[in-house]
């Protein structure tokens, strides 16, 4: 139960840490280096024949970890405001999922204005952070402390939110047309097949969803360096150690909270231009992202922004292995890595409270 | 008498009267009356859509009262239990969809169902339990949604997204329980017994324990309570109460589908449950009849407004927000903040 902050090891620290961990988990350390080589073999190799027959096509599997991958991303920038919020200020907010369609819907309908695509991002992020911003100021703010009310509260707007979207965009389906300069596919350096003629095939896989997830990456990189090398960032680590001493030490809480609320909330919004790019914007979409984004954080660790994106990873390479491989129980997976978690690792895989 | 002191000293706002004053006042036995003689009066219409769809969404709102005001555990999986046991009746029992449905009869197949019920909502509070405070309503959603979305998949067990249809109340000693008048009677006894166990759980024992660990699990702990044991304890018994309303509610649409279970009808629970108030046992069927009133009258409602009859769930988010942001403690702290002094004012000082 140390209670040290989020992520507060600097570089070297991290690399001390992980050697005592190989030192006092030797056997779990040598099966992670083999799955780690057995994973690079299988997407790089050229699968042996008897193996491609009892595996199936070593295709499907690329595709299935690429999605994968790249849904973890989307996952992780729903889930990272969702955690922060919820570490800084100890409020669940379930309304999360709304800011995110929300955020999709406002994107939508940059782009049919504009008719490109980046300033989409930009508007759903400045809009929805200044909704979260009133949130924080108007509501949350009067109730600190009382996080079962601000709970409920949260619920309500969600309710709220939710039919009042309804009304506007309706039950259709919406979806962001990619921009040229990101549509089609793009060539991999991973051998699919090799004809008889010794020519190999390449994987091919769509331009944005790379582009997409990269960008989830660089921004993931980001928040950590915020959250570790700044000074707004010490103050937020501080507010998750201990909220009242870092009030107690003339710290603009209320300011920060206010702050971190919006950026939470901005980065909702902008997860739903991405997700109404990738996928398709319609009610229920809110709810959908809302249990993936608790999902990911009971997983990975309340707070802890290296906690959400391996959440965020394994619960979507968990839904798109189970959904190509056993298409009726693929919710199933995630729920139960969740289930594991919950049973041997309470707190999260990477909590560090 | 270690435990008797600390459920005194109730956490502030929406504490639980436990020491209700001894006897049944006037008003409760008129109550009692009026709704036993209810079927003298009122049409089929009002017997089994409104009060009979009241006393069983107020019986699962209950089993979360329960544990939310006397267990400081908000649950959100009641509902998926109360679905769980009626998945089960129709799995066990006979539906329109023989080639799943066992075709027990009823006798072997609700005893079975709530039996299993009662195992799913004590391993559901078993998992919840791991992490305490505000983490439970996370994780009792998150179960709640894998069961709808594993159910809308499964079309083995499960019937896939249409489930089940053809689910009837059985017909025993000489009496067709689908009729209006037995089946409003069968809602209305469970209603009574379960609101009956919740009153004497929480008076006994094992419910002062339980509100003593609400209040302060470390003191308890060290006073020698298993405070693990006492929460999921509290899980399987409000997943007794949820279980059989689970099954009236199957019969009472004579189907179970995934939507029974779906997200809105969990978090409606919950609305129903604070609307009502968290505070007493009566709240949940006082939010549920309400509730009800609301889903049937609010179109005719909404369009006097001028509103289109389809904003439905905007009235119950903003009744919902109201609620929580005015009266934490439901319409029942409202009635005994506001009105109930008032009233007593005016017959010249009260109690």
């Amino acid at each position: 139960m140390a209670r040290v902050g989020l992520g507060s090891a600097t570089a070297e620290g991290d690399r001390n840490r992980l050697a005592v961990w190989i030192e006092h988990h030797p056997l779990a350390a040598v099966v992670l280096a083999a799955a780690i080589v057995f994973l690079l073999w299988l997407v790089f190799a050229d699968w042996p024949e008897e193996f491609e027959r009892w595996a199936g096509r070593k295709r499907v599997f690329v595709s299935a970890l690429l999605n994968g991958i790249t849904l973890g991303g989307l996952y992780f920038l729903v889930a990272a405001g969702f955690s922060l919020i919820f570490g800084l200020m100890r409020n669940v907010n379930l309304a999360h999922g709304s800011l995110y369609l929300f955020g999709g819907y406002l994107g939508y309908a940059t782009v049919q204005a504009t008719g490109s695509w980046l300033p989409a991002f930009l508007v759903a992020f400045v809009l929805v952070a200044l909704a979260g911003l009133l949130l924080q100021v108007l509501v949350f703010r009067h109730m600190e402390g009382e996080e079962l009310r601000q709970t409920l509260v949260t619920i309500g707007l969600s309710i709220v939110f939710a039919d009042l979207m309804l009304w506007v965009w309706g039950g259709d389906f919406y979806q962001i047309p990619t921009p040229d300069w990101l549509a089609g596919p793009v060539e991999l350096p991973i051998v699919l097949d090799v004809r008889p003629n010794g020519e190999a095939v390449y994987l091919r896989y769509p331009r944005v969803r790379l582009v997409i997830f990269a960008a989830s990456v660089v921004l993931g990189l980001l928040l950590w360096l915020i959250v570790n090398k700044t000074r707004i960032g010490t103050l937020i680590r501080a507010g998750v150690d201990d909220r009242e001493m870092l009030a107690a030490s003339a710290v603009p809480v209320q300011l920060l909270f206010a702050l971190v609320f919006a950026f939470g909330a901005g980065l909702a919004g902008m997860a739903g231009v991405v997700g109404g790019t990738f996928q398709s914007l319609s009610p229920g979409e809110d709810t959908r992202f809302l249990l993936a984004s608790l999902v990911v954080v009971i997983v990975g660790g309340m707070g802890s922004i290296p906690g959400a994106a391996l959440g965020a990873l394994l619960i979507g390479l968990a839904e798109q292995f189970g959904s190509v491989y056993l298409p009726t129980y693929a919710i199933v997976f995630s729920f139960l890595i969740m289930v594991l978690v919950l049973a041997f690792r309470p707190q999260g895989l990477l909590s560090l409270r | 008498m270690a435990a008797a002191p600390v459920a005194e000293a109730a956490a502030p706002g929406s504490a639980p009267r436990t020491s209700a004053a001894g006897g049944i006042p006037t008003s409760g036995w008129i109550l009692a009356l009026v709704l036993l003689l209810m079927p003298t009066f009122a049409s089929d219409f009002f017997l089994v859509q409104v009060f009979g769809w009241a006393f069983v969404l107020g019986t699962i709102a209950l089993s979360l009262q329960f544990l939310a005001g006397y267990g400081g555990m908000v649950s959100l999986v009641q509902m998926t239990v109360a679905g769980f046991a009626g998945y089960m009746v129709a799995i066990l029992g006979t539906s329109g969809l023989a080639q799943i449905s066992l075709g027990w009869p009823f006798w072997l197949a609700v005893p079975t169902a709530i039996a299993l019920a009662v195992l799913f909502g004590t391993l559901s509070g078993a998992l919840a339990v791991r992490t305490a405070g505000i983490y439970t309503i996370m994780i009792t959603l998150a179960i709640a949604a894998a069961f709808f979305y594993f159910t809308r998949q499964n079309e083995t067990v499960f019937g896939g997204f249409l489930g089940f249809n053809g689910v009837r109340a059985p017909v025993f000693w000489g009496i067709d329980w689908r009729a209006p008048v037995p089946f409003y009677y069968l809602c209305l006894a469970w209603a009574a017994i379960a609101w009956g166990l919740v009153v004497w759980v929480v008076r006994a024992p094992f419910g002062l324990a339980l509100q003593g660990i609400r209040d302060n699990p470390r003191r308890m702990a060290a006073l020698g309570f298993d405070v693990t044991a006492h929460r999921i304890a509290a899980y399987a018994f409000a997943a007794f109460l949820a279980a059989p309303a689970g099954i009236l509610l199957t019969w009472l649409n004579g189907q179970i589908a995934p939507g029974t279970v779906g997200i809105g009808p969990v978090i409606d629970v919950l609305v129903i449950a604070v609307i009502g108030g968290l505070g007493r046992p009566i709240g949940p069927f006082v939010g549920a009849l309400l509730y009800v009133l609301l889903r049937i009258f609010a179109m005719d409602l909404l369009v006097a407004l001028g509103l289109s009859g389809q904003r439905f769930q905007l009235v119950i988010g903003l009744g919902f927000l109201l609620t929580v942001l005015f009266s934490p403690d439901g319409i029942l702290g409202l009635w005994e903040r506001h009105i109930r002094p008032r009233l007593a004012g005016e017959r010249g000082g009260g109690r």
